[in-house]
């Protein structure tokens, strides 16, 4: 008990300063474009079939 | 495809769509013979750029994106005042790899097709190696090699898309406000971590609690919950430290006071109890409390800052470049200017600083200050002022005022202000929690009263668990979740709200004031009266047929004359046009260029051509054959549903009026038709006075200010709401606390009724949050409260007041408006 629940903290205490570290760098400013983007990032082949 | 093809293919009265925007082609620009048609030049210029660069995926990804179809206008300016040494020192920095950097805000971006276009930029100019768009915010972060290309040549590429790149101001304190959020944010975590893992530790302790548990683990776990506690408390809690105290200094009272109380209490009592090793402990349930709270602060903060950073935007939106006169014209930022240079204004640009024109004669359009629609001839001598715009010929001025001292950089300042520092309303939330402060001490006291008699430790312990279980987690959760998910739903309904306290000051009626122009009514003239042949009405729009006169399209659009007439007219600027229309003489135009070429006017028409500018209207005479036959009235045309959306308003108990900088006589004639009183009706107010007269309104309520132009935009920001309508500029919405993105002004009683109904819900949530504190508060001091049952009480008040606020509905969602 003396060794598990400090270990359990320390985990809880890795994982909180991943999130913090995600804020300060402003990982969360934007959560609209991003979800935006990801649906144009691949380029189809070359042979783009433009609707006429 | 062939003539006669098309022919079959599509009915004769067929219309089409504009190849880049979607929009009908007007009639006049169909080019049957083309494979496609565009609604406008920008359209076409537009459609070319990316045609032309293989970009033709963004009409795919468009049409996905389901935006509203907004017909494009490149400017063709060259953007050389973005390479200025001045303006590049200021707002563009270096990178850690040597590019240069810099965020410019973009105008006419809408959609995730927009992204997709904005960001392949780099691929159209070489050199530019990263475009990153934040579309919320429109602002673009563009990174570039400086060896290779200028900043300038990435923003005409933009212009040739239809994005306008502005310099985006107030780059500081965005800054500061994004460090704010990020913080709070980090703040956040902390706290829900903590809370997480204290309600860890908090099950181990109530299992012995209910079973029995060593001493010895007993005081481990109270340890463990006290270590992750106090970072919560100071990092997490701080925030509501420092609000309580800041409140505390000037003497006012704030939600926060009593939250802190309750953190304290809670804090001290387990700190002293897990020193001495035996007592409850309340870690869990404050832990609790300071992450639900931060979560509620960070909904109502997010609100907040979609306010601070539309203010940026009007300072974004000023003209950022001027053409300097030396030996050359040269571009050059405007805040480059100095009084006494010498300026160039070209015919279609804004006027860039006030001055005195030295050379040049042209028509002004005032409306962005002014709200007068009509130009206004301007020639050496005349003053102008920034803001305006030439609209036909070019002019040289000789600067006197420039940037914040201009009027309308007072206007913004103006706006900027009493965006800070409106007269400060003590809102629903804060006044309860005055009393509540109060009546929690004195509850408290009273426990500890009764219950020392009995015994000193036990007192302590009920008057403490007293405080917790008060603590107003529930009661501060009430108003602004209630707010922020009315607000949510107010802005699927097209109603965009800047701030909590908008819907609770739309519900105290006082004093409503109304622009006319584009508010009340269409914003563009339209043939409203006409006396005489009807005959002559069909030769006069057949006359006016291919004028660009606003006039002579009001009477074209409302008589549709046959195309097939044989025309031949003469127009004279400012005075009318003469001609033979199917073989008759055709005289149409002011009375003043009538009765010039017919001598007199019959009696009859001389008494019209009085009367229609009494009631607001413009006179044009019709004359046939060298006789006067028609007199038309134009005007600009009250919004359908006007009269039934005022009704409505006032049967709220709101005092409307009408609040113009358009000549009195016309406000008057509107009003009268609105059924207001000659008091309510005020013409002729210019954009500083309409900020005094929103400002000194002595109504007891609140005051709200409805408009749509730059020329509102300080009244919009001085009244304690403005709003906006559909159809305004930009400076207006930046200003304004709402903006309304459907037309009609009926969508103003509409959120009027939709306040209603969300403080309804603020209210209920108050009732239930300081019910189950009264219930709780007596179980305190009867002494039931221990940690579990503070455990179950908290989050349940928490819980039912977030499920009450998000079950309401206070906007419903409009009727789609009808297809065209």
């Amino acid at each position: 008990m003396y060794v598990l629940l400090p270990v359990a903290l320390i985990f809880a205490a890795v994982a909180l300063g991943v999130f913090v570290w995600a804020a300060l760098s402003g990982q969360y400013d934007d959560l609209h474009t991003p979800a935006l983007r990801i649906l144009h990032e691949d380029e189809p082949a070359k042979a783009d079939r433009r609707e006429r | 495809m062939s003539i006669a093809e098309s022919a079959v293919a599509r009915p004769v009265a067929a219309r089409f769509a504009c190849a880049h925007c979607g929009l009908d082609v007007p009639p006049g620009l169909v080019d049957e013979s083309a494979e496609r048609q565009f609604c406008c030049h920008g359209c076409r210029t537009v459609y070319a750029v990316i045609h032309e660069h293989g970009l033709d995926r963004y009409y795919a990804f468009r049409a996905e994106a389901e935006a509203a179809p907004q017909p494009a206008s490149p400017t063709g300016r060259s953007y050389t005042e973005l390479d200025d040494p001045g303006f590049q020192a200021r707002a563009c920095w270096t990178t850690s790899d040597g590019l240069a950097a810099t965020e410019l805000y973009l105008e006419g971006v809408h959609c995730a097709a927009c992204v997709w276009l904005v960001e392949r930029l780099p691929s159209l100019v070489p050199g530019l190696v990263e475009v990153r768009l934040d579309l919320p915010r429109s602002r673009a972060l563009v990174r570039w090699d400086a060896r290779a290309v200028t900043l300038s040549a990435a923003a005409r590429q933009l212009d040739a898309l239809g994005y306008r790149a502005h310099p985006s101001r107030g780059l500081e304190a965005q800054a500061l406000r994004r460090r704010e959020d990020r913080r709070m944010l980090a703040r956040i975590g902390l706290a829900g971590a903590a809370a997480a893992n204290v309600m860890a530790i908090a099950f181990a302790l109530y299992g012995g609690f209910f079973h029995g548990m060593e001493p010895e683990y007993a005081s481990l776990f109270r340890w463990a919950s006290l270590a992750v506690t106090v970072p919560a408390m100071i990092w997490g809690g701080g925030v509501f430290f420092r609000g309580a105290w800041s409140a505390l200094r000037v003497r006012a009272l704030h939600m926060d006071l009593p939250i802190s109380v309750g953190l304290l209490a809670g804090f001290v009592h387990g700190a002293v109890n897990t020193v001495r090793g035996t007592g409850d402990v309340y870690f869990d349930s404050v832990t609790a409390l300071i992450f639900l709270l931060l979560a509620g602060r960070y909904v109502q903060r997010r609100q907040q800052r979609v306010a601070a950073d539309s203010a940026e935007l009007l300072a974004s939106l000023a003209p950022s470049a001027a053409r300097l006169i030396e030996e050359e014209v040269r571009e050059v930022p405007i805040e480059a200017l100095l009084p006494g240079s010498r300026i160039e204004v070209r015919a279609g640009d804004t006027v860039p600083a006030d001055g005195v024109i030295s050379a040049g004669r042209s028509a002004l359009d005032l409306s962005l200050l002014t709200g007068e629609s009509r130009p206004t001839d301007a020639g050496p001598g005349d003053r102008v002022h920034a803001g305006t715009v030439n609209l036909s010929s070019r002019l040289e001025v000789m600067v006197e005022r420039t940037g914040e001292d201009t009027r309308v950089g007072r206007l913004v300042k103006l706006v900027e202000e009493y965006g800070r520092r409106r007269a400060p309303i003590a809102l629903l939330a804060d006044r309860i929690a005055g009393h509540f402060v109060a009546a929690v001490l004195v509850l408290a006291a009273l426990t500890f009263a009764i219950w020392v008699r009995v015994d000193v430790g036990r007192a302590v312990d009920h008057a403490v668990a007293l405080l917790i279980v008060t603590c107003p987690c529930a009661l501060a959760l009430a108003t602004p979740l209630a707010l922020s998910a009315a607000i949510g739903q107010a802005a699927r309904a097209g109603f965009l709200i800047k701030g909590a306290d908008v819907l609770e000051n739309l519900t105290r009626p006082g004093r409503m004031w109304l622009d006319k122009t584009g508010t009340l009514t269409e914003g563009r003239a339209a043939l409203l009266e006409w006396w005489g042949d009807p005959g002559a009405r069909m030769l006069a729009a057949a006359a006016e047929a291919h004028s660009s006169h606003p006039l002579a399209k009001a009477l074209v659009a409302a008589v549709a004359p046959p195309s097939d007439v044989p025309v031949a007219i003469v127009e004279t600027q400012g005075g009318g046009i003469e001609g033979t229309v199917a073989g008759r003489a055709v005289l149409l135009g002011s009375p003043a260029f009538v009765r010039a070429r017919t001598g007199a006017l019959p009696p009859e028409f001389e008494r019209r051509a009085r009367e229609l500018p009494a009631d607001g209207l413009t006179p044009v005479l019709v004359a046939v054959d060298g006789a006067v036959v028609g007199a038309a009235g134009f005007g600009d045309p009250l919004r359908e549903d006007a009269s039934a959306a005022l009704a409505r308003v006032r049967r709220r108990g709101w005092r409307v009026g009408i609040l113009s900088g358009d000549d009195p006589v016309v406000v008057g004639s509107i009003g009268r038709r609105l059924g207001l009183g000659p008091e309510d009706c005020r013409g002729g107010v210019s954009p500083e006075g309409k900020l005094r007269v929103v400002e000194h309104e002595s109504t007891g309520g609140s005051v709200v200010m409805v408009g749509d132009g730059v020329n509102d935009a300080a009244a919009l920001a001085g009244a304690t709401v403005g709003i906006a309508v559909h159809g305004g500029v930009e400076a207006a919405l930046a200003a304004a606390d709402v903006f309304i993105a459907h037309p009609g002004i009926a969508r103003v009683a509409d959120l009027l009724d939709g306040a209603g109904r969300a403080m309804r819900t603020v209210r209920r949530n108050l009732v239930l949050s300081l019910c189950y504190n009264a219930v709780s508060a007596a179980l305190a001091m009867a002494g039931f409260i221990n940690p579990v049952v503070a455990a179950v009480l908290m989050p349940l008040s928490s819980i039912t007041v977030i499920a009450h606020s998000y079950r309401a509905r206070s906007f419903a969602r409009p009727e789609p408006p009808p297809c065209r």
